[in-house]
């Protein structure tokens, strides 16, 4: 048991006290938000938002958010926030970076928005070579609606539309979005990280760090997926969700760099 | 600036340019397509953006994100393009955006989805219809003024004749006076202040406790709109005209030129033509009715305006002379818009008027 620090009373303290809100993330409340318990995508958004205040990016930075379960964010971090419809942030992320070409734009989107209803958006902002960072929180599901399958559901997983798990006789097979972004010339850097781990974090927090530096030099499309935790949508306990990210989604959707331009391929 | 021949489209795009637009997203469709080619020549002269759009959602989504960015933002296609759009204009009205929508339409079809919009919710935005490119140089100006003073979407319906007519004009800039300071728009510099700002159609400014209070205050902004926003409409040969005739767009200047001809030689006829559709000047119909025997709709379509001038007119009979008239190139051009046709309708209208309440 750890043993509670003896503070001195008979002079000055040597450091200051700690505060609960010395721990918590400068850009975002996460209390704020109403998400399930065990969902991936709060730790996500802090990981993005750190990496947003470690590079000093804070007042230059615009959010683009879709519409899912992480629009919850929209009034819980202090970014400005350009709501977009389903699917179509990259294009308001477009317009808003063509005309604010100083500022930072990223996107949150999860698979349902950005690789379901908005998939040409992404592409093509990508082809085009736009200045902004495009953020997928992809979980596999249509976490919102309560756990429907999306174009990016594994192989096998149950969904309340694939009742017996997806078929590939019946459903077809996932994107693996992130491998066409890195395909496409306009894109810069593409990583595909996760949150299932305190080390996947980390190294999810270096992608993001790494995507808005290239954003900020004008490197060209910058592209961060996060595979996060579902654990209502893929009806399992809150304690197995990390595990089943690591035994069904991630060995799917790989995780690794696939592209910098700053470092040739590969992770 | 000078006078020049000019055709519509280039009228409008240099107008565009004088208003201060310097973004714009377009798909090519025509007649739009010399807009977008206009825009794509003339905006990175003036330090602009002009994006050849991979389709008509992303055009309207990278306008809204422009106009959202606080620069004068406009996109446009013809009624099938808008169509495409009708979720974004809906969703772009609750979020207060001060986009320019412009609608080069085919033929006449499209005032019920300019005026009422085929998008979901209960939104409504101004809508504009010149009938001569002096007029539309003026009014798309205009559109930029108001979407500005409103904070809300403002669409410009034109037609094929409008953009591909030639005319002398003027494209410079007008002036419609100051307008408040974009202190709403995104440039990233309150992040982190503790009260970032939004530009979302799902709240009004964060203070509203629920979607419904901003879905409330939303319709309250329709109906300030209606109120102070005056409709500008033309009037002519109203006094001691036994029937009026009502039509917008170029079929309305061709109704004024007809009418004014059988004005001269001394048949009772008088038109109103509309330039704004929405708010629509019912008064104005309904004032030009009083004296008359009967009102008559001219529009290139079954009847769409017609509603309007219905609501507008209680007190004498409406009758509809106008009808669907397209050409095989399918752009709206139409064979039934000529002066000796157009003098029949009205003269057989006139007659039908005096006959009915004889």
């Amino acid at each position: 048991m750890t043993q509670l620090p003896i503070v001195p009373t008979d002079r000055p303290p040597e450091r200051p006290s700690h505060l609960l809100d010395d721990f918590k993330p400068t850009l975002m409340n996460p209390g704020a938000h109403q998400l399930c318990p065990g969902c991936g995508e709060p730790v996500a958004v802090r990981a993005l938002t750190e990496a947003i205040d470690g590079l000093g990016l804070t007042q230059r930075t615009m959010c683009v958010i879709g519409i899912g379960c992480y629009t919850a964010f929209s009034s819980a971090v202090d970014i400005e926030m350009l709501q977009a419809l389903h699917g179509r942030a990259p294009s308001l992320a477009t317009g808003l970076k063509r005309v604010q070409p100083d500022g930072i734009v990223f996107t949150l989107q999860g698979d349902g928005d950005m690789v379901n209803e908005g998939l040409q958006e992404v592409i093509h902002a990508a082809a085009r070579a736009e200045r902004i960072t495009c953020v997928l929180l992809n979980n596999g599901v249509f976490g919102e609606t309560g756990g429907h399958m999306t174009a990016t559901t594994v192989i096998g997983q149950r969904t309340k539309n694939t009742l017996d798990g997806r078929d590939p006789a019946a459903h077809g097979y996932p994107i693996l979005i992130s491998d066409i972004i890195a395909g496409i010339q306009g894109s810069a850097f593409v990583g595909r990280g996760a949150v299932n781990s305190a080390g996947e974090v980390a190294r999810l927090g270096r992608m993001f760090h790494r995507a808005l530096e290239l954003q900020a030099a004008g490197a060209g499309f910058t592209f961060v997926e996060v595979l996060t935790m579902c654990p209502t949508g893929w009806f399992v306990d809150v304690a197995e969700g990390p595990g089943y990210l690591k035994d069904h989604l991630s060995p799917v959707h790989t995780i690794g760099v696939l592209k910098d331009v700053g470092h040739g391929t590969g992770a | 600036m000078t006078r020049r021949l000019m055709e519509g489209a280039e009228a409008i795009a240099q107008a565009m340019v004088s208003a201060g637009c310097r973004f714009f997203a377009g798909y090519p469709m025509t007649p739009f397509t010399e807009v977008l080619e206009g825009m794509a020549r003339l905006l990175p002269k003036v330090g602009g953006v002009c994006i050849n759009a991979e389709s008509e959602l992303e055009a309207v989504g990278m306008a809204w994100g422009a106009a959202a960015g606080g620069v004068r933002a406009a996109t446009g296609s013809v009624g099938q393009g808008l169509s495409l759009m009708q979720e974004s204009l809906s969703e772009a009205c609750y979020a207060r955006v001060p986009l320019v929508v412009l609608n080069m339409a085919r033929g006449q079809g499209d005032y019920f989805q300019a005026t009422r919009g085929g998008g979901h919710g209960d939104y409504r935005h101004i809508v504009l219809a010149p009938s001569d490119i002096n007029e539309a140089i003026r009014v798309v100006q205009l559109a930029f003024h108001l979407a500005d003073e409103w904070r809300n979407p403002v669409t410009v319906l034109g037609d094929y004749y409008l953009a591909h007519v030639q005319e002398a004009v003027d494209p410079g800039p007008v002036d419609f006076g100051p307008l408040p300071a974009k202190d709403w728009a995104l440039d990233g510099s309150s992040s982190g202040s503790g009260r970032a700002r939004a530009v979302s159609p799902l709240r009004s400014d964060g203070a509203e406790r629920s979607y419904g209070e901003h879905l409330a205050r939303m319709g309250d902004r329709v109906k300030a709109m209606q109120a102070g926003v005056e409709p500008i409409v033309e009037t002519g040969h109203t006094d001691g005209a036994e029937l009026v005739v009502v039509a917008y767009g170029t079929p309305g200047r061709y109704v004024r030129y007809v009418v004014s001809r059988m004005r001269a030689a001394g048949v009772p006829v008088g038109f109103v033509r509309p330039v704004t559709l929405w708010p629509f000047p019912y008064d104005a119909i309904a004032a030009a009715a009083r004296d008359a025997l009967a009102i008559a709709v001219y529009e290139l379509n079954t009847g769409q305006m017609y509603d309007d001038v219905r609501l507008a007119v209680r007190t004498v009979p409406v009758s509809f002379i106008g009808g669907i008239s397209f050409d095989n190139s399918g752009f709206g051009i139409a064979p039934d818009l000529g002066v000796n046709a157009l003098t029949g309708r009205i003269a057989r209208a006139l007659d039908e008027a005096r006959r009915e309440t004889a």
